[in-house]
């Protein structure tokens, strides 16, 4: 026992009973003014050793008492709030810690609206104003020698994070603005940097201190996910700070590496999200990854595997930061093998959905941007072997998003990889995606231009490149303005005039048996391209001539192949066949169906006889269709080879889901002005049976069910759109039957274009047959498809396929609807 | 006007679409004249004469024909021009007749005839300046002669023949006109060689004849006030060319097309733009001062047989497909420094084709 305990604590127990008893203003005056001393500051302070003894074991009590009288009549004791003052010093001037702690206590005790919880939320909302909070945390990270008393730091980290969440709780309505998290956790970033700079100046004077404090309210604060607002503080403090200082950047090394494990998925995650740039993570970091497996899992795994939510600077700041350190960059290494590798196992481009694999698409770019040749050149077999597994399962896939993913990745990948092998070159239409690879795959900018500077830039370069295109557009403006008169408003812009080209002579044929004749033996290429752009206008004129010819036409037409490189040879081509089918439909649809299964086509055409069959039904279902016109329209999906976007009439079909009710009203329209009958009706069959019937055999040079799936989509396509346009025809309810039946047997098809092939040909289905007829004749298999589709909205990767099967699912919804009524009447 | 304003853009502008199309002339449209419309009057009236004999009378505000004369039974309407003085009409037609229309007040009247003595595809050409007395020329007797008459009486005034040696072949296309400085009246022609020549209406002799094509020239405007006229021909070129102080013609630059065969040309009355019409359906748009192209107005499906500007800028063309379409380009600037070409004090009727 020291000497000075005896002379504080007799001191410190005359004043708890005065303080807790007397109702004297001048008597409690006094107490609290003697207990003052103990605070230091006062006139005349107590000796260090009894403040230390008083600020240890005494100073909490004192702290209770006063909140535990604390009323109005109390406080009204003495005049001019003396005796508030007073009492709010002892909070604002001692043991930050417990100051804290007791508040705290004070407030989650108090009942719920009362005097004595505003006062103290007041109170604390002084506290945290006056910056008390850096004291609370800085006073944690000096116990040097004092083996903090984990209890009592575990309380202060979850009070000091839960801070907004308590209050929340207990203040409800009259919550106060400091308390807001977005307010409280920028204030508590603040702070920490407040922190962070006396320790910083402490080491540099020699003191030993620790962060792991700092580090466990930073890790407890994002793992309560508020990482935007503590690290949106904090990062660019640090940022500015770690610029040129060293010990800056270790003690913000140590902050990081002293956060809990399982804080530091959180953590780096924000911390990622809000530094700019490697450089700058690569600052506040350091060798993180080396040191901590958690992180290297974070970061090498996690980030990249299993998430794709992040931007694309994000993931070039990451893979930039694996890229900048020596020690790091056999990680980069490893991370490009396996992310080629998931690109290109087959089995994740089946179940990953297209985002994400347009995610992994880029980290793989961005990893090759960084590494060197030298170091590609060691892993160069592994590389290109996933490589082109992965092209290969892309190129095969039938979504052209997914094609392009591949011969895009493929052909910057290929170069970075084996540069001094032959170029890979894809023919593909450029889009937004591609743009965005293709930049990704251009090299870094130099190391040592730190990226705050190059955002800085950025805007001037982009000024100077506008005003270098504007000088480059006065020259053309006024070549020749240097003529005798000048006129300054000579400024006349000059139209488009690609179009300008020398004029065919013509050479036109009048007759369709002319056109067949120039098509198949005519060497004069004028004529046959004359004969090929007139050959649609001819036979719709002449329905009679044509029909003598028609079998012959088609024959004709779907063997012919572009010999001179003619405008928009596919749409004549087909426009062309799509008359002849229209104009005789029953033996050139026999004709087309028949050859669509035998030997000796390519697929090319296989689909264009698809095609050609759709566009004819919905010609020949087209109501009022009478006054033959030629059919102008925009271009038809085989117009473009290399696109199997949904055709037209699948944004009909939608349209129709979306809006059954119009059905009804076009059905009257229909009727309304022409009565004609939908000639759809007498030949679908023809159409539709053909189709159907042999997609299981498979051929020689064609396998429905092994590798020619994109033939498959576009015959399960097809057959839909038969189906829908078969609408209100006799046949529907055997081709609602036959088509159900082939859904039902391709329905777990690994192929997403033939997955939305079938659902959509579900919808059709559910709107084409009569809602009596589906019930009486395919009950059972309505009753099997409604868990399938429900499966498919729920867990299908493609999303497409998802919201297709959600429609699907409204319209059988639909279809219980109208049945109820009826059954019930 | 709905033509967009030209904009200092990087990518070229599209091409443009006619602002309306006229239907219902029923044959090829091969003569286009507007009528009034100048200075704050309303929209002009556009009158058209087509293969079958017929002209035609449009009202650009209701976009149909007000009015039909027959005159020329049957036979094609080759050329149309208005009066400045009262509401006339002069019209010529392959019937080898000039009719003279009195179109004031919703009249519809022939009230004078001339013969012709040409079967030749040759367009006449009046030069009027507001005076009671008018001069017209047209093709001659001889088929390489031009004859000049003073209207309304009719009287001849003379005959302009070539030089026995110089063989021009016929004359193609006319415009009488008169410099400003000077009262003598000039008459420009172009001929079936190919070549254009300048007559001196008085004196009856060629002040100069330049070979500008090497085919018949087929339609020519001239640009009186820079003294610089473009001409077009079967062949597959403009000429450009430009009358020195000594009225000596001189080409000052040919500009190749795509497709030969230039039915007409025309100078807009502000001298700013100039339009062709060309045998290969399009209607081909220049800057004048330097001959750059503008624009390939592509839009009739036969050959295009004549352009005509209005004094508000607008352009029509006329087709072999029974169709004149109205295009509204490059608008022209209200402000009034600029004469407009060829436009005498009281002229203010079409006044650009007889400058």
């Amino acid at each position: 026992m020291d000497p000075g305990q005896s002379a504080v604590l007799p001191t410190v127990w005359e004043a708890l009973r005065t303080l807790s008893s007397s109702e004297d203003g001048d008597c409690i005056l006094s107490t609290l003014g003697s207990l003052k001393r103990y605070l230091g500051g006062a006139e005349s302070p107590a000796p260090p050793g009894e403040q230390e003894e008083f600020a240890r074991r005494h100073f909490s009590d004192v702290l209770r008492c006063l909140v535990g009288r604390l009323s109005p009549g109390w406080l009204e004791l003495l005049p001019d709030g003396q005796l508030e003052d007073l009492w709010a010093s002892f909070f604002l001037e001692g043991p930050a810690d417990q100051a804290f702690l007791v508040l705290m206590e004070s407030i989650e005790g108090a009942a719920s609206p009362s005097f004595r919880l505003t006062k103290t939320a007041q109170l604390l909302a002084r506290f945290l104003r006056a910056g008390r909070m850096a004291a609370v945390m800085e006073g944690q990270c000096r116990q040097r020698a004092g083996p903090a008393f984990p209890p009592l730091q575990d309380a202060l980290l979850s009070k000091a994070v839960g801070l907004p969440d308590h209050l929340g709780n207990r203040l409800r309505r009259e919550n106060l603005e400091p308390f807001l998290p977005q307010n409280y956790f920028p204030l508590l970033g603040e702070e920490i940097v407040r922190v962070l700079q006396a320790l910083v100046d402490s080491l540099r004077g020699g003191w030993d201190c620790s962060v792991s404090f700092l580090s466990q309210v930073l890790g407890k604060a994002c793992v309560h996910g508020r990482q935007k607002e503590i690290l949106g503080v904090l990062v660019p403090r640090l940022t500015a700070l770690t610029r040129a200082n060293c010990l800056w950047q270790r003690v913000c090394w140590r902050l990081v590496e002293c956060v809990p494990d399982r804080a530091m998925e959180a953590l780096l995650t924000g911390l990622v999200e809000a530094a700019l740039g490697p450089e700058v993570l690569s600052r506040l970091l350091g060798n993180l990854v080396m040191k901590s497996k958690k992180a290297q899992f974070v970061m090498t795994r996690k980030i990249l595997f299993l998430q794709y939510r992040y931007s694309t600077p994000m993931l070039q700041s990451l893979l930039g930061y694996l890229a900048m350190d020596s020690q790091r960059r056999p990680l980069l290494i490893q991370v490009l093998k396996e992310l080629l590798e998931t690109w290109g196992s087959s089995s994740a481009i089946r179940h990953a959905s297209l985002p994400q694999q347009c995610y992994v698409s880029k980290a793989v770019l961005i990893c090759l941007a960084h590494l060197g040749e030298v170091e590609l050149r060691d892993s160069r077999e592994d590389l290109l072997a996933s490589l082109m597994a992965g092209v290969k399962s892309r190129l095969d896939s039938s979504l052209p998003a997914v094609r392009r993913l591949g011969m895009t990745v493929a052909e910057v990948a290929s170069a970075r990889i084996h540069p001094e092998g032959p170029p890979l070159r894809f023919q593909y239409e450029e889009d937004e995606l591609s743009r965005e690879l293709l930049a990704l795959a251009a090299p870094p900018p130099a190391a040592d231009s730190p990226s705050e500077a190059s955002l800085a830039v950025a805007p001037v370069a982009a000024e100077t490149t506008d005003r270098g295109s504007a000088d480059r557009g006065i020259p053309q403006a006024r070549p020749e303005g240097t003529g005798s008169d000048l006129d300054s408003d000579d400024e006349l812009v000059p139209y488009d005039m690609s179009g300008d080209r020398e004029l065919k002579s013509g050479k036109t044929p009048a007759y369709v048996r002319d056109c067949v004749e120039a098509l198949t033996s005519s060497e004069d290429w004028e004529r046959w391209e004359a004969a090929l752009r007139a050959l649609e206008g001819l036979i719709i004129r002449s329905p009679a001539a044509a029909r003598e010819v028609s079998v012959e036409l088609a024959k004709v037409l779907l063997h012919l192949e572009e010999k001179t490189s003619v405008v928009g040879f596919e749409g004549l081509r087909q426009r062309a066949l799509v008359a002849v089918v229209v104009t005789d439909p029953v033996p050139v649809a026999e004709y087309l169906t028949s050859q669509f299964y035998a030997l000796n086509f390519s697929l090319r055409q296989r689909m264009d006889i698809l095609d050609v069959l759709t566009l004819a039904a919905q010609e020949l279902s087209r109501p009022g269709r009478l006054p033959k016109t030629p059919q102008c329209g925009s271009p038809s999906p085989a117009s473009q080879p290399s696109s199997t976007q949904a055709p037209a009439w699948r944004a009909v079909v939608e349209e129709r889901i979306r809006s059954k009710t119009r059905r009804f009203t076009q059905g009257s329209a229909r009727r309304g002005p022409d009565a004609s009958p939908n000639e759809f009706n007498l030949v679908a069959g023809y159409f539709f049976f053909p189709l159907i019937r042999h997609f299981d055999r498979p051929l020689v040079t064609f396998d429905l069910l092994g590798e020619d799936q994109l033939v498959l989509g576009r015959l399960v396509h097809t057959l839909g759109a038969l189906m829908y346009l078969a609408v209100n025809t006799t046949v529907a309810v055997a081709m609602g039957k036959a088509l159900l039946e082939f859904v039902w047997t391709l329905r777990f098809h690994g192929d997403a274009y033939v997955r939305r092939g079938l659902l959509s040909a579900v919808s059709s289905i559910l709107l084409s047959v009569p809602a009596e007829r589906l019930l009486a004749d395919l009950p059972d298999e309505l009753l099997e498809a409604r868990p399938w589709l429900a499966d498919v909205a729920e867990q299908d990767p493609d999303e497409d396929c998802r919201v297709l099967a959600v429609k699907a699912l409204l319209l059988l919804e639909k279809l219980k609807g109208t049945l109820l009524p009826l059954s019930s009447s | 006007m709905t033509a967009p304003l030209p904009t200092m853009a990087a990518s070229p502008l599209p091409p443009p679409d006619p602002q309306f199309v006229l239907r219902g002339t029923q044959s090829a449209v091969h003569a286009l004249h507007f009528f009034g419309g100048a200075r704050g009057q309303e929209r002009p009236l556009l009158l058209s004469g087509s293969l079958s004999g017929l002209v035609h009378i449009w009202s650009l505000q209701t976009r149909r024909a007000v009015a039909t004369l027959d005159g020329h039974g049957g036979q094609c309407v080759t050329w149309l021009q208005t009066l400045p003085q009262g509401h006339q009409l002069l019209s010529q037609g392959r019937d080898l007749k000039l009719r003279l229309w009195d179109l004031a007040e919703g009249r519809n009247a022939v009230v004078d005839s001339v013969p012709l003595e040409s079967l030749g595809f040759c367009r006449s050409s009046v030069l009027a300046r507001g005076q009671e007395r008018w001069m017209l020329a047209m093709p001659g007797r001889g088929s390489e002669e031009v004859q000049i008459l003073e209207m309304p009486s009719k009287t001849s005034v003379c005959t302009l023949k070539p030089e026995a040696d110089a063989k021009p072949g016929m004359p193609m296309c006319l415009e009488l006109w008169q410099a400003d400085s000077s009262p003598r009246p000039l008459l420009l022609a172009g001929y079936e060689d190919g070549s254009v020549a300048l007559w001196d209406v008085s004196e009856r002799k060629v002040c100069s004849r330049v070979a500008c094509h090497t085919e018949p020239v087929m339609g020519f405007d001239f640009d009186s006030q820079k003294a610089r006229g473009v001409s077009g021909s079967a062949e597959k070129a403009l000429a450009v060319w430009s009358l020195d102080e000594q009225q000596a013609l001189q080409v000052c630059r040919t500009h190749e097309l795509t497709n030969p065969g230039i039915a007409d040309v025309k100078i807009r009355p502000d001298r700013k733009i100039l339009a062709t019409a060309g045998w290969d359906h399009r209607v081909r748009v220049f800057h004048w001062r330097t001959m750059k192209p503008l624009a390939v107005l592509s839009f009739h499906s036969a050959t295009v047989h004549c352009v005509a500007f209005a004094t508000d800028g607008l352009l029509a063309a006329g087709s072999g497909d029974q169709r004149i379409s109205i295009w509204s380009l490059y608008p022209v600037r209200s402000d009034a420094s600029t004469p407009l070409l060829g436009h005498a004090e009281g002229g203010e009727v079409g006044a650009h084709a007889l400058a």
